[in-house]
């Protein structure tokens, strides 16, 4: 018991020491100071948007792993999961590496389009994305996993082409396991720093996501990086109290 | 503060411990023999001098261990108020400085050990062709700096104030460092670091000096930290820096000297 | 207009190999043990599951040919499925599912539910319409199933235990309901089932399967008068036994010979109803040919019955009386003589 109270006060302390320290009388100051919304919208706006792309590639990819039988899908699943343990910073290298304005697929998409991602808002959601969607495709794979596969063959028999099986039932048996999936993949990409700070780099509404702020603001503004860190934490912990349910049991 | 004498002498020490070579290090012992760790939190520009320096100090003391942490100097003082452990700071400008000793967490008077300027740095072969600070608003170039906090960042702002250059940067970076590892990856153009930076980064970058009409120039404070665990070895080091050694050392690395 | 059928696959320990022929206007069971093949039979037949060899072809179409490598995909053939859980769409109403194979097949949002709706109505639902299959009792799912596969029109009705999801109560009713149903079906109509008494019910044609193969087809009645395996005897409850004929007895394997009033000569099967035997404490004098010593191993009370297991040379089971039991003092283990005539023995070929 004990230790299982020394386990609880190791999460719980950091959450008070941030409630407590918060300058309460300068949170409306804080909050609605231009930078910290500017933050906020382009946090917003990064984070839906990199779960959006979560959805159309990971959802797929969650389908082709739970799905279909072929050599060396366990090492791709792998591979495509690796961001989750990664640390950040090396996730953000290796998108330099490789969407960099001299990396493999950048120099590419530089010479022939002009385009270049670093220092982008679009670079932003890509490292968001490239961090976040492995929790996406865990969750959706396990639920696709655990559906009971004859309603498909149900759809099938009453002459339902796959995509409208895929679609009509499938999509929809498993909405509680893509919901939560979608919910984790955004929450993970609202708090991305490393890969962003160092692939997209970090300005003010262009690149400048609420972590990068609250890390600046710790430099320059104190108090009101606690009160960005308070907001974000109970975004978090919104999160984590939504979805309680999924952890703790059956879907 | 360590009396003009002792300082002399542990100077004399130190005399030949770097630079030259083939110089012996004469070990005029001192009377209690310098031991244990400290540690040194210092702005990024410093990193390779203060790597160099860092292991002249343990080879005349080797009964000593400096940790060094380089970050951008804001990011050191934020760490060093919330508690993280530190014998010495060394700062890239003095208002940084004068924040930590305003805040009460120095001990002792700050001394300007090596002084900086400001550089454009490029690719190498200078690709887009920057000739000067104006270049950098040239469409196409894409320009990254650092926070407007980093005592580099600062200056920047003020070099091109001064030029009348109007340009936007791509990315606010935490530290030199970060500037330049971008310009070594091609991810950016150009950037506006100090001319030391360009010299530890080798032939991976190029610099395109800014005229001195533009230039600003930093002065480097160093101090000891009040909440130091071994003052002596603290200010010893500090001492070395100040020395003729340290400051030849810090020249070979292109600083400018602290007057 | 009918459905042939080649099967030959494995699926796990489960070698099938089958053969058969539906026509049109015939409902036909398909009976076997746990095990038999039946559902992967079914499965098979929807294109659920790949066959190795053989083919399938309804209405002289062609569905899947493995020497030409022919195959229609499931959603691409004219079936309708009847699954053992039923397999509602629990997201969707009872109206949606029921017009999910409409709405498959391109007909428009309103034309299907209306059609939907005409459905239900046949099978008494119509009030449930917008009600989700959860709220739904097992036997009203049932119907919902049933209109489901039935609204695309298909030509081939697939049932999988039909009624084996149902309490033994609600059974009898929803059976009723269901024979109305499939006569009023003008396709091809096959039901798995394990249950005797509704493949009976249900069909005009029996096909008894065992371990994959065919073991019997035959009308209901000519299935269960003349038993041709040890399992569909069982399900009869006759004595089965198996052997050579040769004028008025039957040698068996084993050697022992009974008398057989209509046996000539060839293999034969010899069925003798348990009420044929006659049971007695010490060897009986008289007229029954068939006399044989054995020890009552199992005694079961059957409503006003007993049926009385006796293992010995020939193994069978006798029926008699509580009484006639009482009498006898008998016991499990007791020794016994069992006695039946040779015209109680019906001998068919094998």
């Amino acid at each position: 018991m004990a230790l299982a109270a020394v386990g609880a006060a190791f999460f719980i302390v950091p959450l008070l020491g941030l409630i407590v320290r918060s300058p309460w009388h300068d949170a409306v100051a804080a909050l609605t100071a231009p930078e910290t919304v500017e933050a906020l919208k382009l946090s917003l706006v990064a984070s839906l948007s990199a779960t959006g792309v979560g959805l159309i590639l990971g959802v797929p990819l969650a389908w082709v792993y739970a799905r279909v039988e072929f050599p060396g899908r366990d090492l791709l699943r792998a591979l495509t999961t690796l961001p989750m343990v990664l640390p950040p910073v090396v996730g953000g290298i290796a998108l330099l590496l490789a969407f960099g304005r001299r990396g493999l697929l950048g120099s590419w998409l530089d010479s022939t389009f002009g385009i270049t991602l670093p220092f982008t808002t679009a670079g932003v959601v890509m490292a968001e994305t490239f961090v976040a969607m492995p929790f996406l495709i865990l969750t959706v794979e396990a639920g696709l996993r655990s559906m009971d596969r004859r309603y498909e063959e149900a759809a099938r028999t009453l002459g339902a082409s796959r995509w409208r099986v895929f679609t009509r039932v499938t999509l929809p048996l498993i909405g509680p396991s893509l919901f939560a999936g979608a919910v984790l993949c955004w929450a993970r990409a609202l708090g991305e720093f490393g890969a962003t700070i160092t692939f997209a780099g970090n300005f003010p509404g262009v690149t400048q996501t609420m972590p990068l702020a609250v890390y600046l603001l710790l430099e320059t503004n104190q108090e009101a990086s606690f009160i960005l860190s308070l907001v974000l934490l109970l975004i978090s912990l919104l999160v984590l109290v939504g979805l309680r349910h999924r952890w703790l049991g059956s879907a | 503060m360590p009396s003009r004498v002792s300082l002399l002498s542990v100077a004399a020490a130190f005399l030949t411990a770097c630079g030259s070579s083939g110089a012996t290090a004469s070990t005029s012992p001192s009377p209690t023999p310098l031991s244990g760790p400290i540690s040194a939190l210092a702005a990024a520009s410093l990193t390779d001098s203060f790597n160099a320096l860092g292991t002249a100090f343990k080879a005349a003391n080797p009964a000593v261990t400096v940790k060094f942490s380089f970050a951008g100097t804001p990011t050191l003082v934020t760490q060093i108020e919330q508690g993280a452990p530190a014998d010495v700071f060394a700062s890239a400008d003095t208002a940084n400085m004068d924040k930590l000793k305003g805040d009460g967490f120095t001990t002792g008077t700050s001394q300007v050990f090596a002084r900086n300027k400001l550089t454009i740095v490029v690719a190498p072969g200078n690709p887009k062709g920057i000739s000067g600070l104006a270049d950098l608003a040239k469409p196409g170039v894409i320009y990254i700096t650092e926070g407007p906090m980093v005592p580099a960042g600062k200056y920047a702002l003020q070099a091109l104030a001064m030029a009348g250059v109007k340009v936007t940067p791509k990315s606010l970076e935490t530290d030199v460092k970060s500037v330049v590892s971008k310009i070594e990856l091609g991810e950016a153009d150009a950037g506006i670091v100090y001319t030391t930076d360009v010299k530890a980064a080798g032939s991976k970058v190029q610099g395109v000096p800014i005229p001195d009409a533009y230039n600003v120039i930093a002065t480097y404070p160093i101090v000891a930290v009040k909440a130091g665990t071994n003052s002596a070895v603290a200010n010893a080091f500090i001492a070395y820096v100040l020395s003729a050694a340290g400051q030849s050392t810090l020249q070979s690395f292109g600083f400018l000297s602290a007057s | 207009m009918s459905l042939e059928a080649s099967i030959r696959l494995t699926l796990g320990p489960l070698d099938l190999d089958m053969e058969l022929t539906i026509g049109e206007g015939e409902v036909v069971a398909l009976l076997g043990p746990n095990g038999a093949g039946k559902t992967t039979l079914l499965r098979a037949l929807a294109g659920l599951v790949p066959v190795s060899s053989g083919h399938v072809s309804l209405d002289g179409h062609v569905l899947e040919d493995a020497a030409t490598g022919q195959y229609v995909p499931t959603e691409r053939r004219p079936i309708g499925f009847v699954f053992q859980d039923y397999l509602l769409f629990p997201h969707l109403s009872v109206q949606d599912n029921v017009a999910f194979g409409l709405r498959s097949r391109g007909m428009p949002r309103g034309a299907a539910t209306e059609k939907a709706i005409q459905w239900l109505d046949r099978v008494g639902l119509k009030s449930y319409s917008r009600a989700k299959p959860g709220e739904l009792s097992g036997g009203q799912r049932q119907r919902v199933a049933l209109a489901r596969a039935l609204a695309p029109d298909p030509r081939l009705l697939l049932l999988d235990e039909p009624l084996a999801a149902l309490d033994v109560t609600t059974r009898a009713e929803v059976r009723r309901d269901l024979k109305r149903h499939l006569a009023s079906f003008h396709g091809i109509r096959l039901v798995v089932t394990h249950d005797p008494l509704e493949a009976v019910a249900l069909a005009d044609r029996l096909i008894v399967m065992e371990q994959g193969h065919l073991v019997q087809t035959g009308m209901p009645a000519e299935v269960t008068e003349r038993p041709r395996s040890p399992y569909v005897a069982d399900l009869v409850g006759v004595n089965l036994l198996k052997g050579e004929a040769d004028h008025g007895s039957v040698r068996m394997p084993g050697g022992q010979v009974i008398a057989a009033a209509g046996a000539e000569s060839g293999e034969v099967f010899a069925v003798i109803h348990p009420r044929a035997i006659a049971i007695h404490r010490s060897h009986p004098e008289g007229s029954p040919r068939n006399v044989w010593r054995g020890r009552a191993s199992n005694i079961e009370l059957m409503g006003n019955r007993v049926r009385v297991r006796i293992d010995g040379e020939v193994p069978l089971v006798a029926e008699v009386t509580p009484s006639a039991l009482k009498e006898l003092e008998l016991v499990e283990g007791g020794e016994v003589w069992l006695s039946f005539k040779a015209t109680d023995v019906g001998v068919y070929p094998a």
